[in-house]
């Protein structure tokens, strides 16, 4: 297990940097690991991850499908959003595990 | 970061139009988005089922000739047991159901997803006019009727990968 400081908090994170304990997670440090993304976050950001950490908390799996079931935003939003690999970038930078979605 | 070599492109031709077929284009073709990796699909033959409008939601698996297909237990399904009218569409069915539960979409609904994240979607011209099929016959989001020779076109870049399902 790795440790990373992101706005001053120290938090556990597995080797690809993806967060083992969400409840270590604030929207300070979210900016942090969008940063080194290279993304700025706007509320639909913000929106989405609380959606993916919401469904991460009931033990429910992550999947691109979902998204379009949100209510938030639909996939293609998605996408802009986090440009490259979405649901990848977006629970990374929402401090939950990498999902382990093959869809 | 992350890796050190990534696949930068795929390249998939789906030749046939069973559910597992289409579905296993589908599956690569829509993680391969997922991961930012630039996308086409090929569609050809058979395969075309999978972007005709009036079919890609009704495909079915074979249930004579397939001996890796089993039934709910785990036996095998006997031959002769295919032959029986209707049980194709129960069995194809039943894998729909199946995948359902897996959050696996309905065929127009999974291209949507590929195609919402840039994945691009072809059809074959030599097979559309083998089956005389118009542009009108397929999903309104296809990009193009391609010939073999425009595909590699497209294929082609640094780290592209032609998959053959």
């Amino acid at each position: 297990m790795a440790q990373k400081t992101y706005a001053g908090v120290t938090v556990d994170v597995n080797e690809e940097g993806y967060f083992i304990n969400p409840s270590q997670w604030t929207k300070e440090i979210a900016v942090e690991i969008a940063k080194e993304e290279g993304i700025t976050l706007t509320e639909q950001h913000f929106a989405i991850m609380e959606f993916l950490r919401n469904k991460v908390q009931k033990g429910e799996p992550l999947s691109i499908r979902s998204i379009n079931h949100s209510g938030v935003i639909d996939v293609k939003t998605f996408y802009q959003l986090f440009p490259g690999a979405p649901l990848k970038k977006a629970t990374k930078i929402a401090g939950v595990p990498k999902p382990a979605s093959c869809i | 970061m992350e890796q050190k070599h990534n696949i930068k492109k795929i390249n998939l031709i789906c030749a046939k139009g069973a559910i597992e077929d289409v579905y296993a284009t589908l599956i690569l073709g829509n993680g391969a988005v997922m991961e930012g990796i630039e996308t086409n699909i090929f569609f050809t033959f058979f395969g075309l089922d999978a972007i005709i409008k009036s079919r890609m939601d009704k495909l079915h698996t074979a249930v004579v000739g397939n001996p890796a297909l089993r039934l709910p237990g785990g036996l095998r399904m006997p031959t002769l047991l295919g032959v029986i009218p209707g049980m194709e569409s129960f069995t194809s069915w039943m894998m729909m159901g199946e995948m359902a539960k897996l959050d696996i979409p309905p065929v127009s609904e999974f291209l949507e997803l590929i195609d919402a994240g840039g994945g691009k979607i072809y059809a074959c011209k030599l097979a559309m006019d083998m089956f005389k099929l118009k542009k009108e016959d397929l999903w309104e989001n296809v990009i193009d009727i391609l010939t073999v020779g425009e595909f590699y076109e497209r294929a082609g870049g640094e780290d592209s990968h032609i998959i053959f399902t």
